[in-house]
């Protein structure tokens, strides 16, 4: 499938930022394992005195951006031509649950893809007893690591009722899991604490997804801005298995990825520290359109 | 077994007694006095108890006098303790120091081809040297530096190392320390307070000295500097600021190395560089020595939540242009685990064994390390394995000898074998005692003896274009009580200096240049903005503080005379004091303390630019202040406590304008006074000067102004509006004139950088002229409330612009 994608956002400040630092992830490495990039283009508006593209720790495209004069308001434009690739529908291979440990353990690699990174609580998901007691629960005895992954990600569909205003960027796993509300960041956040508990090396992807869905299927919840799922180690075999919790399905053909990592705070498509003295407001729009028959 | 050997001390070491099992550093296992302690001990047995404690004391003022102070966490974010020096030196022997620091010194490059490893090729995690989950859990392993090559080519330039000698009289490491090592600044005060102590030159001649590892650690960071791009070499130090708990040392290394202290704010990135933000615009940086944990230095890449950082620096690091002691990141190779593997690692990478060896330690991840851990578990003592805390530093939760800490119940195998990744055991180690003055509660320091205490010594590096090298010296931390096992080392005890003896007088190293190098004279240096703000805050509370002082003064005084408190004169007074929400009703007003603890704040966030003697008198007035507030009562009383707050304040002022350089930041301490002065004056003349002021009023103000006898001098009658106002507002020879300090800040703005734009006033300049060529024409009739006013709008102005211009 071939998508045409274009995002926006704005920034404006209350007061001018001084000498504003800026690093983005909005646009997906050149290759992953289940898409291409065929084209980008980000704009920046005011033109930043520097610009440099790179390529973070976990292999995500980055453009750091930085004005040396004092600036009130930030355009940022994405343009984006992207093939996702259909992935092998293979049989699960996954080990069961209790048998990745020594997976795990025969892992020496500490590359970006290494399952090593997303063991243990990183600084946005720590661990919550509460979201550990529920993963337990739902997750049946004997299953294996794809199995859990989708009877987890299922019964936090269930449980938890999608909310597009009752959180923000910085509330965490345990407060939304709480109230069992929130957007995708939250689902994505509760159900990584809940895999990691399980053993379940897990990680969080942001992207887009398709803005209209294919004839008579429903829209998509997150549609209409950048996307947040999961993505969780499989085994060796299998290796990285992708689920949006927030839908309820496989990340599939639908999802178009743009940075991947620990938790949100590796993946912020806009991360700055501004030295402004007052508030920001920020408005963000999202259009992912297949482009012909690919 | 009493010591055979001491005949020269008989009482001094009658009670001595070496504790069973462990080494002792003044006697050897046979109970012989170790030859290297025999000059010292036969000067100190010569000394009479009332010597000993009137030396300690000495030691002790001397600590008191220079300021120095250990910071604890605790809810008083600013509560200061006495720094614990622990009198009696410990002492080593040339050779067997040489012998620590060659092992050292291995052990200093095997760390950094560990640490390069980590961030580079990563073979040993690939070769199952290092658990990868082990290093994958550690927060101290920064992903984005993965890949970066340091500046220089080195990832460790200053390191410490805590080490102790076991029972068969070997050295230990305890724990390395190279995410930012504190300790070196505090050996050089233990050693000028021994100074003080021991004065004589016999033992001191055979001491080596420390000033060389300084001056060589402090060329190397130049070195490093222009490694980075920095043709001036221009290095820093970065401090979390003034909470931290080792803040006093960063002031004072600072100082006594000359570099500039900054604080995460004082710096930005531009162009891939590191820069401060000085008083006259950015200035590049090559170096910087951290003492902030590395998470905490880039909110961009690193810890995002981090208030005290700089977004950017890592960007600099990973463009080469700038160097960082420590790289960020090498705080990985301080955690406890590691030293599970180093020994190991040490004959696969280099095929020797490590000559000095660190305390035996299992990491728990494996499963005949926990069989052999929960078999031994008596033996030892079991905590995070993430930890970089010391052995006897216990934190988390932790066993010892078999049980849980704190008396906690609970399974320990269970939890041994559910735990295992998150945890290391590390043998319980006993160390040795070293000769400490003890005294019990009650006793004075004369009636103290020497007792044997646990003691680890932290022993400090520095890379140099020659090889490590080593401070001559260093920082012993002494037990509190008479338990060997490293437990007793715990928070609480004290701190001695390491005396390193050699057998023949130590040759003086000079740190003069070399004769035929031309003298040259070093640039005071630039002062970073928020430097620069805090001065003429200071400036500006200081003054804001004395004034506040005269007018409490002058209402007691009144009171104490006219005892009617509705005297409409004493009514006014109080009202004008009510502006300044100054509330008379208290002896001791609570916004004056506030006052003086605001000059204090800004005195402290600067105190790298100050003499120690100004520092002091800013204390002991802020403490006169705070002990006299119970006590004092209306009138007569509080008058006279006001007056010696007066000749406090007026001391530290003193001290400001007679000692302390002319640099930029002098400048702008003055500026701050100045302004504050001629603002209080106008204010003194709106409310004191008015027609409607009651009788007395003038009078007071000429009082309040200390101007009583040059008015009588000047104008020989009594006082009326207008000689009034001339004296304090239109006289340019009278430093409490508004006049005076309109010039005195225009003096001052005159010489700051960009004072002048093109020959053209700039924008601060032109804001001062006006009012000072509106006072120099002016008569004082036409000095009405109207004007006053403006020139009180005027001043906050000129403030407002001061502050967009240069402290920002």
């Amino acid at each position: 499938m071939r998508y045409d994608i274009r995002l926006a956002i704005d920034y404006s400040y209350g007061a001018p930022s001084d000498r504003s630092r800026t690093l983005l992830r909005l646009i997906p490495a050149d290759a992953g394992a289940d898409q291409r990039l065929l084209s980008r283009k980000l704009t920046i508006a005011p033109r930043p005195d520097e610009r440099r593209e790179g390529v973070d720790f976990f292999g995500n495209a980055t453009t750091l951006a930085v004005w040396h004069r004092p600036i009130d308001a930030v355009r940022l434009e994405v343009t984006l031509r992207v093939d996702r690739l259909a992935a092998d529908v293979a049989a699960d291979l996954s080990p069961p649950v209790a048998g990745l440990a020594d997976d795990l353990t025969a892992c020496t690699d500490l590359g970006p893809a290494s399952p090593h990174h997303f063991t243990g609580p990183s600084p946005r998901v720590p661990e919550v007893p509460e979201i550990t007691a529920f993963a337990r629960a739902a997750v049946p005895a004997g299953a294996t690591v794809v199995q859990a992954i989708e009877a987890l990600g299922h019964a936090l569909h269930e449980a938890m009722r999608f909310d597009s205003a009752a959180t923000s960027v910085e509330t965490g796993p345990a407060e939304a899991f709480e109230h069992r509300h929130g957007v995708c960041q939250d689902f994505a956040h509760v159900m990584i604490a809940g895999l990691r508990a399980l053993g379940i090396p897990a990680g969080y992807v942001s992207g887009f997804l398709r803005t209209d869905p294919p004839p008579g299927r429903p829209r998509l919840e997150g549609a209409d801005a950048m996307h947040a799922w999961v993505r969780a180690w499989a085994g060796p075999a299998m290796g990285w298995v992708a689920f949006d919790p927030t839908n309820d399905q496989r990340a599939g053909l639908d999802y178009v990825t743009v940075a991947q990592g620990r938790d949100y705070g590796d993946v912020a498509p806009v991360q700055g520290a501004l030295r402004s003295s007052g508030g920001q407001v920020s408005r963000h729009t999202v259009d992912v359109l297949p482009v012909g028959a690919a | 077994m009493p010591p055979a050997q001491p005949r020269t001390a008989p009482d001094l070491f009658a009670g001595y007694t070496r504790l069973p099992g462990v080494a002792d550093e003044l006697f050897d296992a046979r109970g012989q006095m170790r030859p290297v302690w025999r000059r010292f001990v036969e000067r100190f047995a010569r000394l009479s108890p009332t010597e000993i404690a009137a030396r300690f004391e000495r030691g002790n003022q001397y600590l008191r006098d220079a300021g120095v102070y250990f910071r604890q966490y605790s809810s008083d974010p600013l509560a200061e303790r006495e720094w614990p020096l622990s009198h009696v030196p410990v002492i080593l022997h040339e050779s067997e120091w040489q012998t620590i620091c060659d092992g050292l010194a291995q052990r200093a490059d095997l760390l950094e081809r560990v640490v390069a490893d980590l961030y580079g090729e990563g073979r040993l995690v690939r070769d199952g040297h290092l658990p990868a989950s082990l290093i994958a859990a550690s927060p101290q392993w920064l992903r984005p530096k993965v890949g970066i090559q340091p500046p220089g080519g080195h990832f460790l330039h200053y390191l410490a190392f805590e080490i102790g000698r076991s029972p068969d009289g070997s050295w230990l490491v305890l724990g390395d320390r190279l995410q930012a090592p504190s300790g070196a600044g505090f050996a050089l005060e233990n050693r000028m307070a021994t100074g003080r102590i021991f004065p004589e030159r016999f033992p001191r001649s055979y001491i080596q000295r420390l000033a060389g590892f300084f001056s060589d650690f402090r060329a190397a960071l130049e070195g490093l500097a222009v490694a980075a791009g920095n043709a001036e070499g221009r290095a820093a130090i970065l401090t979390p600021g003034p909470s931290n708990d080792t803040y006093y040392e960063h002031t004072y290394i600072a100082r006594y190395l000359g570099l500039m202290l900054l604080e995460g704010e004082d710096l930005l990135v531009e162009n891939d560089t590191a820069m401060v933000r000085t008083i006259e615009g950015p200035h590049p940086l090559g170096a910087l020595w951290r003492r902030i944990d590395a998470a905490f230095a880039d909110p961009l890449e690193l810890n995002a939540d981090s208030q005290i950082g700089t977004p950017g620096l890592v960007e600099a690091v990973r463009q080469g242009k700038l160097a960082m002691v420590n790289a960020m990141g090498t705080g990985i190779l301080e955690m406890r685990a590691m030293m599970a593997f180093l020994p190991r690692i040490s004959a696969v990478l280099t095929g020797q064994p490590l000559t000095l060896p660190n305390i035996a330690t299992w990491w728990c991840g494996g499963a005949a390390e926990r069989a052999y851990v929960r078999e031994n578990a008596a033996k030892m003592l079991i905590g995070p394995a993430l930890s970089s805390d010391l052995p006897f530093d216990v934190s988390g939760q932790t066993a010892l000898g078999g049980q849980f800490a704190g008396g906690e119940a609970g399974d320990l195998d269970a939890w041994i074998d559910g735990q295992g990744a998150s945890l290391v055991a590390q043998e319980a180690v006993a160390l040795s005692t070293t000769p400490a003055w003890v005294t019990e509660p009650g006793e004075t320091l004369a009636e103290g003896r020497l007792q044997p205490r646990p003691m680890t010594v932290r022993v400090f590096a520095a890379r140099t274009p020659d090889g490590w090298r080593f401070m001559q010296g260093g920082y012993a931390r002494i037990g509190r009580s008479g338990d060997a096992t490293a437990l007793a080392m715990q928070k609480g005890g004290s701190v001695a200096d390491v005396w390193i003896v050699s057998d023949r007088p130590v040759r003086r190293i000079s740190l003069k240049p070399a004769a035929g190098t031309p003298f040259r004279r070093s640039s005071p240096g630039v002062v970073p903005s928020r430097a620069a703000d805090n001065l003429f805050w200071l400036g500006r509370y200081i003054e804001r503080t004395e004034d506040a002082i005269r007018l409490v003064r002058a209402y007691h005084l009144r009171l104490a005379t006219t005892d009617n408190a509705a005297d409409p004169l004493l009514r006014r007074l109080r009202a004008f004091l009510g502006g300044y929400r100054i509330d008379v009703g208290q002896p001791m007003p609570d916004a004056l303390v506030g006052r003086i603890g605001a000059a204090r704040n800004c005195a402290g966030k600067v105190r790298d630019r100050f003499s120690v003697d100004g520092w002091a008198a800013l204390v002991d007035l802020d403490r006169t202040a705070r002990q006299t507030l119970s006590t004092i009562k209306p009138g007569d009383d509080a008058a006279r406590a006001m007056g010696v707050l007066l000749r406090k304040i007026t001391g530290f002022s003193g001290l400001v304008q007679d000692n302390m350089y002319r640099f930029q930041g002098w400048r702008f301490l003055t500026l701050g006074r100045a302004l504050e002065r001629a603002d209080a004056l106008s204010a003194l003349l709106h409310g004191m000067a008015a027609p409607d002021a009651p009788e007395g009023a003038l009078d007071l103000a000429v009082e309040v102004a200390d101007s009583v006898i040059t008015h009588h001098r000047r104008y020989r009658v009594e006082t009326s509006r207008d000689t009034v106002v001339d004296l304090l507002a239109l006289d340019a020879d009278n430093p409490r004139s508004i006049l005076f300090q309109l010039r005195a800040m225009r003096e001052q703005a005159s010489a700051l950088p960009g004072a002048y734009d093109n020959g053209r006033l700039a924008p601060l300049l032109r804001a001062i002229v006006p009012l000072d060529s509106l006072l120099s024409v002016e008569s004082p009739d036409r000095i009405d409330a109207k004007t006053l006013l403006h020139l009180r709008a005027e001043l906050a102005g000129i403030s407002d612009l001061l502050s967009a211009a240069y402290l920002r």
